[in-house]
């Protein structure tokens, strides 16, 4: 409750700044407040302290899990708005209120991880949506932004359609929104049942991003400013993913073995076109989007397998795949040209950027040593362990395979290829952070005790 | 504490190097490392025989059931021993070489030496994954940034093939995993897991492939012709020298004796791609023109004779490869310095095109006959003894019916291995000079010195090899006793 009702504040908050100060470094300054103490606040909660007892009547319910999963989330903004902040300032005159938006979304995604009804769920959805449809827009002079923009509008306006109508059906079929009390008794897959739960997951997977649901997220990454791009493609997916992987296994654990292989299929659809799309771009930017739908492809395995090792592991890889993705869209951001040529002989001419961009793509990429590696381990671990879908784990190995193909490539025209690369003045700070973040990747990597321990702390 | 010393002297002067500013610092500081390595490693099997030093068990993963297990056993030693003394022959037989960004270079070369050292020495099956990829990523790095023309897409090519096999066993490993006694991925409770037989089989084709890469074994070759021909000669030596053993320890430690069943079952069929790959890798060594293509197609028909012999399970066949482990990886070391210095006087690494070098440097020529001959086996060189007892075992195996009909066909590869090594010797020393090597000059004294002390030690183990087979023999015990007391019949 802490987090939510902060977030929501602060969010008026940076909308007030903005209506009485022009200054950027205000609206920069006040968000990194915000952000911290929203950080201080969830802490506070996660350790049993609530500064805020409102009775919600059931629709919220704060576990460990998703109070963790915030933790993460807050973290990674934090970091994100250190690194991108001045970024931001650069895509339109109205630098407050893109903070405000961000404070919205987190309110959303902070919903989305604790909610315990559907009303919630869609609330919180919506909540995290339409912030991003603004976001997406921002960018006015921008042509492909407004397409971007526009599409995703329509688009997540057809999905939140989708949602509603199996809300309701399971409304009728089971007479509640509370997700504990729909899965209660009810085992087999009534016609009535059937269709909501397929609608609910489709407008799920639309929101994930996930196969045959994703057609809008390359148009949409690529359309958006890349630094609300790098927002969208990590925390606010991993939010929803909580948010799916909750309502599931609440509501519908029961009667996982009727949804798993579909579920399944999904999940084996979203990796293969995700990463053999991905091959075939010309720009890293689409590359990353396309790369990010076959990463939510990683992140559907616990989704699949429905186990506690899941579970652990998508937060787990929450971070393993927020942190590095946050990181390559920073550095994404400094260049001027997006193709991969763009990044020949980078290693050269900025040895330092280029190096961390190694550590985040072979982190991406899921290579020892790097907190992705303990990501997909985590993922094919509770896959495995599940045990019915080992054709499922063979196709993610393939495709994990294919994924090092186009990672690679960027590492190969930053070292391996000559060229001038033009990017933007990058200050010792930015550098600093840079080499931070790799350094924690490479941390969580060598030693995930540290992070697990925290997973087996405040779950088990 | 010493295995642990292995593994991050390597690491840690590697992660110094890149910061090392001149040449000739990172240089000399690499060989340096490695000396220190060396002396350690040497250390390791002579001096030092309390078991306590020779093991290290540090808590990692507890939550997971993963720990910094490392041992120094009879295979570990020889294997450490080869990887410690490749890399100052190495550095010492590259010394007159330059290279651009020289202190990327070394460090990279010092950290897959830390990443060999692991996979040698890791008792714990995560551990084991860790270090196996973390070997492969600078092998990556050295060869897409020193090596030949089509580098980019060849050490790709060898990447993707690499990575696919890895991540084939992790899926076994995992797998294993959750069979082990309390879940955990100790090498000892590996051998515990209780696995149908119907398990093992499919689980022995994950293990394989991954092995199967890297040693490699037909058909899962292609990729090494090309890496070995387009990465820079310093990195070919570790990856043909050093590199293709994790293969086989990997199957000697890690797949026949946890999956012991399988691999009885599955043994004639991997035996007769060892065959085929042995002899067709002969027939087109003796089809190249290209001094690195050819030593890599020989290569594949060694490791390939190896491979069979762990597979026909017998304990000649696995102490034969043991010492083969080491002897090969000396030989093609070796085999590797004469291209590399041919190639940095001619510019060429062209058969045909070079012709009568013993006329104008006969100390290059002295050294790499031993060794050639060494290649192909001749007695008292160190490979006689080796392949005597891989086809003794072969040939004796109890296990295998194919026994016999493998011995006599991979026998085969032995003397067309004699027609393309003495052929090579005989086109690019001998006969007449031509304008390339008219003006020839002989090796250099370090030169001399690295080829000089490879001669001794091929000399050295073909003569008197009881301790190399002493060092090794508690091992194969060990792994053949697992293996044997779970024999179907």
């Amino acid at each position: 409750m802490n987090a939510i009702v902060i977030s929501a504040i602060w969010g008026v908050v940076m909308m007030f700044s903005g209506a009485f100060s022009k200054s950027n470094a205000t609206a920069r300054n006040l968000s990194v407040i915000g952000i911290l103490l929203l950080f201080a606040v969830n802490l506070l909660e996660l350790y049993g302290t609530r500064l805020f007892d409102v009775n919600t009547t059931g629709m919220l319910a704060f576990d460990n899990f998703g109070l963790l999963f915030n933790t993460f989330a807050i973290g990674c903004t934090a970091v994100y708005f250190l690194l991108n902040g001045r970024d931001m300032e650069k895509v339109g005159l109205h630098v407050a209120e893109y903070y405000a938006l961000i404070f919205f979304v987190l309110a959303g995604i902070f919903i989305s991880s604790s909610f315990s009804s559907l009303l919630l769920l869609f609330l919180g959805i919506e909540i995290i949506s339409i912030p991003l449809y603004i976001l997406t827009g921002t960018d006015k002079r921008n042509l492909k932004s407004n397409e971007a923009s526009l599409k995703y509008f329509l688009m997540g306006s057809f999905s939140t359609g989708i949602m509603l109508m199996g809300i309701c059906l399971i409304y009728g079929a089971k007479g509640t929104f509370n997700i504990e009390q729909i899965a209660l008794g009810t085992t087999a897959l009534t016609p009535m049942i059937g269709a909501g739960l397929l609608l609910l997951m489709f407008s799920m997977a639309f929101k994930v991003s996930a196969a045959p649901f994703h057609f809008w997220t390359p148009d949409v990454y690529d359309g958006a400013p890349t630094v609300f791009t790098s927002f969208m493609a990590t925390i606010v997916k991993a939010g929803l993913f909580i948010a799916f992987i909750r309502l599931f296994e609440s509501a519908f654990e029961t009667m996982h073995p009727q949804w798993q292989t579909l579920i399944a299929i999904i999940t084996a659809a979203t990796l293969i076109i995700g990463n053999l799309t991905a091959v075939f771009q010309q720009s890293v930017k689409r590359m990353l989007a396309y790369s990010s739908i076959a990463q939510a492809g990683f992140m559907l395995f616990a989704l699949v397998a429905m186990n506690g090792i899941g579970r652990e592991g998508l937060l787990y890889y929450t971070l393993a795949y927020s942190v590095p993705t946050i990181g390559i869209f920073a550095i994404l951001v400094r260049m001027k040209d997006y193709t991969f040529e763009g990044f020949n002989g980078l290693a050269k001419h900025q040895p330092v950027l280029a190096a961390v961009t190694t550590i985040f793509l072979l982190s991406l990429a899921g290579i020892p040593a790097t907190a992705g590696f303990m990501g997909k381990f985590y993922m094919l671990s509770a896959a495995i362990q599940n045990g019915h879908v080992m054709w499922l784990v063979i196709v993610g190995i393939l495709c994990a395979a294919i994924s090092v193909y186009y990672y690679f490539r960027v590492i190969q025209a930053m070292y391996f290829k000559d060229g001038e690369p033009r990017e933007l003045e990058t200050s010792g700070f930015h550098k600093g952070l840079l080499v931070l973040m790799a350094a924690f990747v490479v941390f969580i990597g060598i030693f995930p005790q540290w992070v697990i321990q925290m997973l087996y702390d405040f779950i088990f | 504490m010493i295995p642990v010393l292995l593994i991050v002297i390597p690491l840690l002067s590697g992660l110094a190097t890149f910061l090392i500013k001149q040449e000739k610092g990172a240089k000399t500081w690499s060989l340096f490392s490695s000396l220190i390595t060396l002396v350690i490693s040497v250390l390791g099997i002579t001096v030092v025989k309390d078991q306590s030093a020779l093991s290290a068990n540090l808590e990692w993963l507890p939550m997971l059931g993963s720990s910094f297990a490392v041992t120094l056993d009879g295979m570990g030693q020889i294997l450490c021993l080869l990887t410690a003394v490749a890399f100052p022959m190495i550095f010492g037989a590259t010394w007159n070489a330059t290279y651009k960004n020289a202190k990327n270079f070394y460090a990279l070369m010092l950290l897959s030496q830390a990443g060999l050292m692991g996979v040698f020495l890791a008792y714990d099956a995560l551990l084991f994954y860790f270090f196996w990829e973390l070997a492969l990523i600078p092998a990556y790095f050295l060869c897409s940034q020193w090596g030949g023309e089509k580098r980019i897409a060849v050490t790709m090519k060898f990447f993707i093939y690499t990575f696919v096999g890895s991540l084939f066993m992790l899926i076994g490993i995992i797998y294993v995993y959750f069979h082990t006694p309390g879940q955990s991925f100790a090498l000892e409770d590996f051998y515990k897991a209780a696995l149908s037989p119907k398990e093992q089989d499919w689980l022995f084709w994950l293990f394989f492939i991954a092995f199967a890469v890297k040693m490699p074994i037909f058909p899962l070759h292609t990729w090494q012709p090309d890496t070995y021909e387009q990465s820079p000669t310093a990195t070919t030596m570790v990856l043909s020298g050093v590199m293709v053993k994790m293969g086989l320890l990997g199957v000697i430690r890690w797949l026949a004796p946890v999956l012991p069943m399988a691999t009885w079952q599955q043994g004639d069929t991997v035996g007769l791609l060892c065959v085929i790959g042995m002899i067709y890798a002969s027939i087109l060594a003796m089809q190249q023109d290209d001094l690195k293509r050819l030593i890599a197609y020989s290569s594949i028909a060694h490791v390939g004779l190896m491979c069979l012999a762990i597979f026909v399970t017998s304990e000649k066949g696995m102490q034969g490869v043991m010492i083969q482990m080491f002897n090969h990886g000396i030989n093609v070391i070796g085999l590797w310095i004469v291209v590399e210095l041919i190639e940095r006087q001619f510019k060429t690494r062209k058969i045909s095109e070079l012709g009568g070098l013993a006329q104008k440097a006969p100390a290059l020529a002295i050294l790499l006959v031993v060794v050639a001959l060494a290649n192909v086996a001749l007695p008292l060189t160190n490979a006689f003894i080796g392949e005597f007892l891989l086809f003794t075992g072969v040939f004796t195996s109890s296990v295998s019916k194919m026994g016999p009909v493998f011995t006599a066909v991979a026998a085969l590869s032995i003397i067309l291995s004699a027609v393309y090594t003495l052929n090579m010797i005989q086109r690019v020393f001998y006969g007449n000079t031509n304008q390339l090597t008219a003006n020839a000059r002989d090796i250099r004294p370090n030169e001399k010195l690295v080829l000089g002390i490879l001669v001794v030690a091929i000399l050295v183990i073909g003569v008197y090899p009881k301790p190399f087979l002493e060092l090794t023999q508690g091992t194969v015990d060990a792994i053949m006793s697992k293996m044997i007391i779970k024999h179907p019949i």
